[in-house]
């Protein structure tokens, strides 16, 4: 055993984040404090107002009779028995759904390489993965649904199926449209450098494969929707899961042909979405086109099984990586192939571009690499279409050139931690442009790698894990630098057309009594961003935190772009923040009105208006309001009392703030069974200034369990003729609290420039860097065997069969069944 | 996901619910603690016409010493296994195992009839019942019956209980000075379904193994006892080698089936690797 025990954290339990005042708050302000979210008390008392939970006037339920294979074509649909069975209001195909209704189909204008093939809410004439809806049956009840939808009698042709991306791509593949004439959906090759000659002349050239299996989003609340439909004011009032849903409102207009204006989406409480609920489903679009083809409330709610037949999954990618070093351990290279599989369509409006796009252009966009290539290609396949997912294909890029260094540092006799140093991108180098294109204002990656090898007590670490050795306990450290996409602008989606905005607006008003209503246009799903936007309010109109009221998701309120990308402070936020300075001027204009004094000579502290300069109490907020509201007789005519203010927000100088950080992941395989144990995680972040330390560490926490579910427990497999096999909560295994290590947080404070409250985003990192240190700590792990892994998640019979315990690859490999055939370069 | 319609009976007493049993035949299903049969009906995997539900029988609780056997009634919680003296004192091996069924939650609910009589291949209780050559006690309105544990369980999800029957009590022999146990399994994580257990009970009388019942289970369609790890064992002292001849005769006894978890040369891995841990639990104790 280690003769003494590594600090690792555990003797220094201060709080995260050690007093980080925000300068442009007085002290004692909310911002900065780590405020319980109130939200927390209600969902935990059950009183959650979730989609399901309501229940409207003559509603009535859906079911989906949803395809059995994963590739064919409706030759015929029987309804005459389902629609014979108590209860069935109607029994609805896609031929219905087409009257009312237009399909969709992904177009990117500044892309047009990109192929896709129209996709009906309801299938018509052909399916392309297991899952897609092929019927709808409405009845009064969801159980009565269910039993009638059994009895639709579809007539199917089997077509054959392809499930492997590789294979996908090889002539003579079955193709999932035959419309289109090929499975390529996407393909592009990025250059920038001699990458030949780097790697020709270099001292070191280390390849490894890596095979990331397909994930899924699996949000604790699944999908659900309501939709009522009032062909009198032909309006449509939907209440919807969804991460954003002004996008809604803008596509069931478009989709069902009604007018923006008298279209409504409310998304409520959202139990969890992890962007699986930022897209637009067929089977969502059906509900809204039954409410008309009705007349009537209709509710959607999907169940688990139909959660993995239809959520969008993520992530299934096939990729082999070069990297050249120099003696020194100087990067001079890096060159990735990609292929990822995107399933059968590629996903309304979005497309599922983004993981590819982001896996093959962010490899490595924190080190100093004069000379970078990657190849991506994307391909269409029978499974369920891929989409957005908590980091989209950061968490990619980033495992590949982890490793890759990892591999780099072992065959140069170089440190792991010493290795990135000498590579990172330095203070006076910024503002940077990586390779592959990423634009970095300002990072911090020296300081946060300081930071976290004493916050794990590296070198004592290290010396433990060779004594450990000796004594037959395996044990590995992993490192992972990681970069977060945050707060995209407008140039994400304005280049390819797409309805998506990235600028989000602020209402705000004061009530009669003196507090404040609160309208924006980011939305929450869980994370207590609403919390972090009233403690903005609050702390920029001087008033308690609990005088503010903040209310989202409601597309008839605050526009802007709901839940995704790491946006809701950093964004809305800043449009909080502005409204909130109008509306403090607004308020101090009529103050000084009253007072027949300046308003910069006022302020407002504590509920009161006093005198900048003394901080001597004049007025009672209330009163200014009252007077606002009751008695303008008091005010000079030339004085409109204006207590509302509206602000917008979105990045203009920056296309979107790179946030920076580093994971430590520190476990021990066990060489008999393969099992891996993890004991501790780290991670030091640098998200700009942190309005609220406990949401903030808490999304870190989150995010790094969700990167370590990829890494050791989550696939999504499916069989050869398509069907998937983890579709339960049995099969699909999702992180638990019992295998997770203590997490310990650190962070390191770079406001983001050229904006008022300097925030970054943050949602994200934690996602994007612990999948990769699992990938270099299990391999680091299993350097004295001189073997090495290459497949998610890393299960024992993985390990076992990298270890050669197990004489044969694993049996269950239907991603990847010809791993050694090599066709990837 | 909804159930289908079904019809419910809550039996107040044995001869109530086992009429009713008579009435229904195979369109019967019996609610005990549910946790299993619940996510089968929501999944429209088992369509009954009727449930019968026997939670309010008092006959089936209880668990009792009567003279050198423990009764344990069909409606035992998992949880009270658990915190029982009793099993804890008479009955170790029970203690040991039913900490690795599921989660709390579960165990507050689920019973330890409901669990033989699933059968399922992964669970705990019954492994140990065949490794405690238990005697389980089934009811019809005819008369009951007694039979072994290791007749009981025939195959995958599959016993000797008859459609009109009702699993009603396990007998289980009282500990003795020499015998000891051992118990170890592999889980993905912590609380799912066993990929590979092993449940053992040994006598062992001066130093030597007088009998070994080594059951393996989730790597196989039904808790396996393993014959030639037995045999191998048989007379011998305990120690190292005796421990690597269990985990090589080990071999023979194994007929693992492949799943997601792993294939089937995985599965004899880690039924040798637990086989070693278990056998060096009953040296050690």
């Amino acid at each position: 055993m280690p003769s003494r025990a590594c600090l690792r954290g555990g003797s220094r339990r201060e709080p995260a984040i050690a007093s980080a005042r925000h300068p442009a708050f007085p002290a004692g302000s909310p911002v900065g404090e780590g405020v319980a979210r109130p939200s927390a008390l209600r969902l935990a008392s059950g009183r959650g107002r979730y989609t399901d939970d309501q229940t409207l006037p003559r509603m009535v339920h859906l079911a989906f009779v949803r395809s059995p294979m994963a590739h064919a074509r409706i030759r015929g649909i029987d309804i005459a028995a389902a629609l014979a069975f108590p209860g069935v209001v109607r029994v609805v195909t896609g031929a219905d759904i087409a009257t009312v209704c237009k399909p969709m189909q992904v177009t990117l204008a500044h892309l047009p390489q990109h192929v896709s093939a129209e996709q009906w809410p309801i299938a018509i004439a052909e399916i392309a993965f297991q899952g897609e809806p092929v019927a709808a049956v409405v009845a009064r009840s969801r159980r009565e649904a269910e039993d009638a939808a059994e009895l639709v009698a579809v007539d199917w042709e089997e077509l054959p199926a392809v499930v492997d991306p590789i294979a996908a791509l090889a002539a003579g593949s079955p193709m999932v449209h035959s419309s289109l004439g090929s499975n390529l959906a996407f393909s592009a090759r990025f250059e920038n450098g001699e990458v030949d000659r780097a790697f020709a002349a270099a001292a070191a050239v280390v390849e490894h494969r890596f095979d990331f299996g397909r994930v899924a989003c699996v949000a604790l609340e699944s999908r659900a929707i309501i939709a009522d439909y009032d062909p009198t004011e032909r309006s449509l009032l939907v209440r919807q899961s969804h991460q954003s849903p002004h996008l809604m409102q803008t596509m069931f207009a478009r989709h069902l042909g009604l007018a923006e204006h008298r279209v409504r989406v409310i998304a409520g409480d959202v139990g969890g979405a992890f962007g699986s609920k930022l897209h637009v489903y067929g089977d969502e679009i059906a509900t809204a086109a039954i409410a008309v083809l009705l007349g009537r409330p209709v509710k959607f709610t999907a169940d688990r099984l139909e959660a993995f037949q239809s959520d969008a999954q993520a992530r299934e990618f096939l990729a082999t990586g070069r990297l050249a070093a120099d003696r020194d351990g100087r990067i001079l290279a890096i060159d990735v192939d990609l292929v990822s599989g995107i399933g059968g369509y590629s996903i309304y409006p979005r497309s599922s571009l983004g993981d590819g796009l982001q896996a093959a252009t962010f490899l490595g966009a924190a080190y100093d690499i004069a000379a970078f290539r990657s190849q991506l290609r994307v391909a269409y396949q029978n499974k369920v279409p891929s989409g957005a997912l908590r980091g989209v294909g950061q968490p990619i890029s980033c495992s590949i050139v982890e490793q890759l260094i990892d591999l780099a540092a072992g065959a140069l006799d170089i440190d792991p931690a010493e290795m990135r140093r000498r590579n990172y991108l330095r203070q006076g180098q910024f503002p940077a442009t990586s390779k592959g294109g990423l634009k970095m204002t300002e990072l911090s990656l020296v300081p946060c790698l300081d930071r976290i090898l004493e916050l794990m007590d590296y070198r004592c670490l290290r010396q433990q894990q060779s004594e450990l050795r000796e004594a037959g306990i395996h044990r590995g450290i992993g490192f992972a630098t990681f970069l977060e996409q945050t707060a995209p602008g407008a140039g994400l989606y304005g280049p390819g057309g797409l309805p998506i905005t990235s600028q989000d607006s602020c209402i705000i008003r004061f009530e009669p009594s003196g507090t404040v209503r609160c309208e924006i246009g980011c939305s929450d799903q869980g994370q207590g961003t609403l919390t972090g936007i009233a403690q903005i309010v609050a702390a920029t109109l001087g008033i308690p935190l609990d005088d503010v009221a903040v209310s989202a998701g409601d597309s008839a309120g605050a526009q802007g772009g709901g839940a995704w990308a790491s946006r809701g402070l950093a964004i809305s936020g800043e449009a909080a923040h502005a409204a909130a300075r109008q509306l403090r001027r607004n308020l101090l204009t009529v103050a000084a009105a009253v007072l027949q004094g300046n308003l910069e000579d006022l302020d407002i502290r504590d509920r009161l208006i006093v005198d900048v300069a003394d901080g001597r109490e004049r007025l009672s907020l209330a009163r200014v309001c009252e007077i606002a509201y009751y008695c303008q007789d008091l005010l000079p005519p030339e004085v409109t009392p204006e207590l509302s203010a509206t602000s917008h927000f979105t990045p203009r100088t920056d296309p979107y703030f790179i946030a920076n950080g580093i994971q430590a992941c520190h476990l021990e395989i066990d060489a008999e069974t393969g099992w891996i144990k993890l004991l501790d995680h780290w991670i030091v972040d640098d998200c700009g200034h942190v309005i609220n330390p406990l949401l903030v560490d808490d999304q870190l926490r989150g995010g790094i369990v969700q990167g370590l579910g990829a890494a050791l427990f989550e696939r999504c497999v499916y069989d050869e003729q398509g069907q998937q096999l983890t579709a339960t909560m049995a099969d699909y295994l999702v992180p638990m609290a019992a295998e997770m290590p203590d997490i310990t947080i650190a962070h390191v404070l770079t406001p983001q420039p050229g904006t008022a409250l300097g925030i970054k985003g943050v949602g994200e990192a934690g996602t994007i860097g612990a999948t990769a240190a699992v990938w270099c700590a299990v391999n680091d792990a299993l350097r004295p065997f001189g073997v090495r892994v290459g497949r998610q998640p890393f299960s024992p019979e993985v390990i076992l069969t990298a270890l050669g315990v197990i004489p044969t690859p694993p049996v269950v490999d239907p991603v990847n069944p010809n791993d050694e055939e090599g066709d990837m370069q | 996901m909804k159930a289908p319609n079904f019809a419910y009976l809550r039996a107040t007493d044995l001869p109530g619910a086992l009429a009713a049993l008579d009435s229904y035949g195979t369109g019967a299903r019996i609610l005990a603690g549910g946790q299993s049969l619940m996510p089968a009906l929501n999944f429209r995997l088992d369509v009954p016409e009727v449930l019968i539900d026997i939670n309010g029988v008092a006959a089936l609780t209880g668990i009792e010493i009567q003279g050198d056997v423990i009764r344990i009634g069909a409606l035992t919680r998992h949880a009270e296994l658990e915190a029982s003296a009793v099993i804890a004192a008479e009955a170790p091996l029970l203690a040991a195992a039913v900490r690795h069924v599921a989660h709390p939650a579960i165990r507050n609910r689920g019973t330890i009839g409901g669990s033989l009589s699933l059968a399922d291949p992964a669970a705990e209780l019954p492994a140990c019942m065949v490794a405690l050559e238990a005697e389980l006690v089934l009811a019809s309105s005819a008369g009951s019956r007694t039979i072994g544990a290791a007749a009981f369980f025939r195959g995958l999800f599959e016993t000797d209980r008859r459609p009109n029957e009702i699993l009603v009590e396990v007998r289980v022999k009282r500990q003795t000075p020499n015998r000891r146990h051992g118990f170890a399994e592999l889980s993905r994580r912590h609380g799912d379904f066993a990929v590979v257990g092993i449940a053992c009970q040994a006598d062992v009388a001066d130093a030597k193994v007088a009998a070994l019942r080594l059951v393996v289970f989730g790597s196989e369609s039904f808790p396996r006892v393993a014959s030639h790890a037995a045999a191998a064992a048989q007379g011998r002292v305990l120690s190292r080698a005796l421990r690597d001849d269990i985990v090589a005769a080990l071999l023979e006894d194994l007929d693992p089936s492949d799943n997601l978890q792993g294939g089937a040369a995985t599965k004899r891995q880690w039924a040798q690797i637990l086989a070693g841990r278990v056998v060096a639990q009953i040296t050690a104790a």
